[in-house]
């Protein structure tokens, strides 16, 4: 069959929602975008776990040092489903991780902001997690069958997430007037980062199109921002906190809030790898991938030798 | 020795019951402290799914001491009730953030650095080992919380020790530099496991005399070091003090991270 044909039956599925799957014919643009797609959101989940890790021991009740690890963990484990649906399309975990270390693959960049308080754990639950949701949410119709079924998954975890930062907030915004103002601090310096995760606007994002039209994508970033902007205008009056936006308004006519101009130059700055943590963030990955080299290593050789026919004791691994 | 577990703040508690508070919390702290070192791997492992694993593991350790403290946070305040309610009771959180260094009673062990991956395997190994037959024996406790406490988490502790068991015997027979690696972390670490089997003041007002526990431990650290290639060590100088306040300098700073928050904002609710 010429490649064409191949086209238009791949465009054919994903017209009628017909979920393209790891052995299906894609083109190479798709597989490329996907792998790019997938990659930086399996880096944003393990690189996502530095800001937050960085509360742990110092996590203020026991609870909450139970509930930031249990969260820290799960984004491991969405690191790990999501390495395996890029897998799916041919480049292994170790491939994927190089391109993460030698700065070829990117991971979102509010990960390259530094959590100063207590506070900015449970702003980073209620808006970055609450920013990732809306991204995800269309993610889990996407038209990669791996990707979607990795979403349905991860969706379910970090709505959960939200709710748990949200929580931590209200009882800070309930709190003694030092709590307050950690909490209202942590906004103000999360509110701006957040609203940059939904990327440039429409009318400059270079991947949009192609991606609507294979739904990689099924929403807009000015959309998805916009809609982000419409739910957290209404749950910070619970929290009786303010966003730091002069131009945050409920617009009649539009039936959306209006907000001010996000500052691009940050956004391109902090892309660019001059955030305050980019290099920070991606040194400790680094540090721990490096640092493990020797322990992979044995595991692998100790792996061999017991695969080998002739092993030299045996018992104690498995009645331990 | 006496203040370390009758100091003022439980002065309201009888003799008896100080000695099983004391334990409690004994067995609380060895249970957060571990769990803490663990916790600092987290989003550092040497691969995503040992990551996961320890992250675990420091999850049950912390769950364990959650339980162990809110026992004894109510055998508190059973005896000295605060006229307020509220704020002037012992809790889960006031017994983990708000003792000093000479009021936790871990063992040694507990709060050694995680050093590399080698070291925090094989601190998790021996403790681990210690702790699956310590909790098989408090499950047949005359107290049933300790027993029921135990019986819980002895299902977390046999996958901690199995878990770390491997790694052991992995490390110790992978690699010449993971041999090497482990070789270094035995000798950072034995002496501070005499002191498990040395019972505290109040373990043997319980008649919990730990010393019984070793032969099991040291049958099973045998078979493990022996699938490993590794030798237990013999004549070496142990360490001692953990268990009724006195530790190594590394508390100090294990505390100044956890407790900082509480210390900074008291009386904070989070």
């Amino acid at each position: 069959m010429p490649v064409q044909n191949f086209e238009q039956i791949f465009q054919g599925k994903i017209d009628n929602e017909v979920k393209i799957e790891p052995k299906d014919w894609m083109p190479d643009a798709y597989r490329r975008t996907n792998i790019r797609q997938i990659s930086q959101h399996a880096h944003s989940e393990v690189v996502g776990m530095l800001p937050e890790g960085n509360w742990i021991t110092r996590a203020p009740s026991l609870k909450r040092k139970a509930i930031l690890l249990a969260k820290v963990q799960d984004e491991a484990g969405h690191g790990l489903y999501l390495y395996s649906a890029c897998e799916t399309l041919g480049v292994s975990r170790e491939e994927t991780m190089n391109d993460l270390h030698s700065g070829k693959a990117k991971y979102s960049s509010i990960f390259n902001y530094p959590t100063l308080t207590w506070a900015d754990i449970g702003a980073i639950g209620w808006l970055v997690d609450g920013a990732a949701i809306m991204n995800q949410v269309m993610l889990t119709r996407t038209s990669y069958g791996p990707y979607a079924r990795a979403m349905v998954r991860i969706c379910k975890e970090e709505s959960f997430h939200q709710r748990q930062g949200f929580e931590s907030l209200l009882v800070l915004s309930r709190g003694t007037e030092e709590q307050k103002a950690m909490c209202q601090d942590a906004i103000n310096r999360w509110w701006w980062p957040a609203l940059m995760m939904f990327g440039p606007k429409d009318s400059e994002s270079t991947n949009s199109d192609q991606s609507m039209k294979w739904k990689i994508k099924r929403k807009s970033n000015d959309e998805l921002r916009q809609n982000f902007v419409d739910m957290i205008a209404e749950q910070i009056k619970t929290l009786g906190m303010k966003l730091p936006d002069d131009k945050l308004k409920w617009n009649d006519e539009r039936r959306h809030y209006d907000f001010g101009e996000i500052n691009w130059d940050e956004f391109w700055q902090v892309v660019k790898g001059n955030g305050p943590c980019n290099k920070q963030r991606l040194d400790a990955r680094k540090k721990a991938w490096e640092e493990g080299e020797w322990v992979r290593e044995a595991a692998a050789a100790y792996a061999r030798k017991k695969a080998s026919p002739n092993p030299s004791k045996g018992g104690a691994l498995e009645a331990a | 020795m006496e203040t370390t577990y009758s100091n003022n703040k439980f002065s309201k508690v009888p003799p008896q019951d100080g000695f099983r508070v004391a334990y409690i919390l004994h067995l609380a702290d060895n249970s957060l402290i571990l769990g803490q070192r663990n916790a600092e791997w987290c989003g550092h492992g040497p691969v995503l799914e040992q990551d996961i694993a320890i992250t675990n593991i420091s999850l049950d350790l912390i769950g364990q001491a959650r339980s162990f403290y809110q026992y004894a946070a109510q055998l508190i305040n059973q005896h000295s009730p605060s006229p307020g309610g509220g704020r002037g009771e012992a809790s889960e959180d006031s017994l983990a953030y708000l003792r000093t260094e000479r009021e936790f009673k871990n063992c040694l062990l507990a709060e050694q650095p995680n050093g590399d991956w080698a070291q925090t395997m094989l601190r998790q190994f021996l403790y681990s080992t210690y702790q699956y037959y310590l909790y098989r024996f408090l499950q047949t406790n005359s107290d049933t919380t300790i027993a029921g406490i135990a019986e819980k988490s002895l299902k977390e502790v046999s996958y901690h020790l199995r878990w770390s068991s491997e790694w052991v015997i992995r490390l110790g027979d992978g690699t010449e530099e993971s041999h090497k690696r482990m070789l270094r972390a035995v000798d950072e670490l034995w002496s501070y496991t005499g002191e498990l089997f040395i019972p505290a003041p109040y373990e043997k007002e319980l008649s919990i005399d730990t010393a019984f526990l070793k032969d099991d431990w040291a049958k099973k650290v045998n078979t493990v070091f022996d699938e490993a290639a590794l030798t237990v060590p013999s004549n070496v100088f142990m360490q001692e003090g953990g268990k009724t306040g006195t530790h190594t300098e590394h508390l100090g700073y294990i505390l100044s991270d956890l407790q900082y928050l509480q210390r900074a904002y008291p009386g904070c609710d989070w």
